[in-house]
């Protein structure tokens, strides 16, 4: 499988990545390595066999619905590069 | 006190001997004069660990002291410590103090340990050369034209050079044993879920465990004891008994001391692939472990094979999920001219984040993507299933597995930097360990043209202690550990 300039123009886009031509180039041969090597994968026979997403099967712990927190808003909005009355500032997106 | 273990300095602190004002200032002092060269922290602060360093002063002077108390230890640069710049080796987090303590940091700080300062590391744990770091490469100090290895690779060069007696790292495809290996160091990987992962910064979640570098198993063993526990703040910590992780070392067991025990040789790890001086050390390892009275089994692998292929989509589909949190929006990097919003997002993360870390993000898009999940990510995860059914089998033969950690000795500064499959491969014997979810170690077992090897031990779940032991028993037959670089 090889990919496409136009598929890694897509792809980093998806991934809200600017990229330019010299950019998308040198990565698109860079992905195709990567993309051989995975693809040995494919010759894996894996029929009846279930995915395993996590190392240890156990369920998600449930918790008693109660406030276990401090507020701590104003130390961590002062990490962010705009805030103001305790919100989060973006450019606008609403006219 | 300079190139002590945890235990001598532990024992140093509470003979009075020495303060741990006193040794965290000759820390500091070494850092002073080898890490402009080495590069092996990027945030040092000596006022903020020489208070830690009176606090438990006064802890010891009271009497409440505990085996890591006044200890300084050098943290990854992943954890988040609050009131410290955290970088995780990226432009994206530059600017990031952290307004809040890891778990591993805050368990540290509660046993006593002075935090030495935060170590460099590849971006984002993305690497095996600790070449990707935004604040530059780290030195070998083995041989300084070389790599130390990655992700953790300034935790490794610290811990060798001395400027650290130990230090912490995270492994999500090999990042603590790899280094380990290449820097002469003793490291572990421990069973996921063992230590809590809330506050260290996510690369792969499924895959992600931090554990200890230091020079001897025993240290190793007194740092997951402070290290490991439930942590309610991680869904996938895991509720278990504390143990002491050096009680099986305690025991006087004679010449013999691992009679019984039964040494797992995988022949996918004895094949080809691997540099001849690195499997000569490992060999004879293997050789010494049996006068311990260990005995052999060939065991089989069959899928680890694949490993690096369908690590090479697990890990980068769940970084780019974990990644996409870096929006310039809450912390971190903003890029300063933008026409709009999502111009502000693609600008932001196509000047914040680095080479490395793009290409991931873009593979793991890739694979995640419409008309691409079942073929790529769907199919990983079940080869990561039969990697993980083949680790069962095995341990129905034998006690632990064994075999080289890396391929290769430390490579030059540069020379895998351009091919990125070249430096995948690098970690074709510690991925699958990840995969399953089991503990593994890497410890110094001699040199191969005056290169540190590291043998690879890797353990059932849960089998830290016993791997620990393993480790001691060989440590106390050999000296392959005790050996440091010439300055």
């Amino acid at each position: 499988m090889s990919l496409t300039l136009e598929q890694v123009r897509r792809v980093a886009h998806l991934a809200r990545l600017e990229i330019n031509d010299a950019e998308a180039q040198t990565t698109l041969g860079h992905l195709n390595g990567i993309f051989a090597l995975i693809e040995a994968m494919q010759a894996v026979d894996t029929r009846g066999v279930e995915p395993m997403a996590h190392a240890q099967d156990v369920a998600q712990r449930l918790r008693e619905d109660r406030v276990g927190e401090d507020d701590r808003r104003a130390a961590y909005q002062a990490v962010a590069p705009e805030t103001e009355a305790g919100l989060y500032l973006v450019p606008k997106v609403i006219e | 006190m300079i190139g002590r273990t945890l235990k001598e300095l532990g024992a140093a602190l509470a003979a009075r001997q020495v303060s741990s004002t006193e040794l965290t200032q000759l820390h500091l002092d070494r850092i002073a004069r080898l890490n402009p060269e080495i590069n092996a922290f990027v945030t040092v602060d000596a006022e903020k660990s020489l208070a830690q360093a009176k606090a438990a002063d006064a802890r010891i002077a009271a009497g409440d002291a505990g085996p890591l108390t006044g200890i300084p230890i050098a943290q990854k640069d992943i954890f988040c410590a609050e009131g410290w710049r955290t970088t995780c080796g990226s432009k994206m987090l530059g600017n990031f103090v952290s307004p809040y303590d890891a778990t591993v940091i805050a368990k540290f700080e509660a046993a006593g340990a002075v935090n030495l300062g935060k170590t460099n590391m590849d971006e984002f744990a993305m690497g095996s050369s600790n070449e990707t770091s935004h604040f530059g490469p780290v030195k070998n100090p083995w041989d300084r034209s070389r790599v130390p290895g990655g992700s953790s690779g300034g935790s490794a060069a610290a811990v060798a050079s001395l400027m650290a007696p130990a230090a912490t790292g995270t492994d999500t495809g090999g990042s603590i044993r790899q280094p380990a290996a290449l820097c002469n160091l003793t490291g572990l990987k421990p069973t996921y879920g063992v230590v809590s992962r809330w506050g260290m910064i996510a690369f792969a979640s499924s895959l992600d465990q931090a554990g200890p570098m230091a020079r001897t198993a025993e240290d190793c063993a007194l740092m997951l004891n402070a290290m490991a526990g439930f942590d309610d703040r991680d869904s996938t910590s895991l509720e278990r008994e504390t143990e002491d992780y050096c009680r099986e070392m305690a025991a006087n067991a004679g010449e013999k001391p691992l009679a019984g025990l039964k040494i797992g040789l995988p022949k996918e790890f004895f094949g080809e692939g691997c540099d001849a001086g690195v499997m000569a050390r490992v060999q004879e390892a293997i050789a010494e472990y049996r006068k311990l009275g260990a005995e052999t089994v060939e065991v089989s692998l069959p899928n680890m094979q694949h490993g690096v292929a369908a690590y090479y989509v697990i890990a980068p589909a769940e970084a780019s999920s974990n990644l996409s949190r870096y929006d310039g929006v809450r912390y971190g990097y903003r890029a300063p001219d933008y026409a709009d919003l999502d111009d502000m997002y693609c600008k932001t993360r196509a000047q914040g984040f680095g080479a490395e870390v793009k290409r991931r993000i873009l593979i793991g898009t890739y694979v995640l993507s419409h008309g691409y999940y079942d073929a790529y990510y769907l199919q990983a995860q079940r080869i990561r299933r039969l990697i993980a059914n083949d680790f069962v089998e095995a341990f129905r033969r034998c006690d632990v597995i064994m075999g080289p950690t890396s391929p290769c000795t430390a490579f030059g500064l540069g020379e895998k930097a351009a091919d990125p499959v070249q430096m995948y491969l690098s970690d074709i014997y510690t991925i699958a360990v990840n995969l399953a979810g089991l503990p593994g170690m890497s410890i110094p077992c001699g040199f191969a043209a005056g290169l540190p090897v590291g043998l690879q031990l890797i353990g059932d779940y849960f089998a830290e202690a016993r791997l620990l032991n393993v480790a001691h028993r060989y440590q106390q037959a050999t000296g392959w550990h005790l050996q440091t670089p010439s300055e």
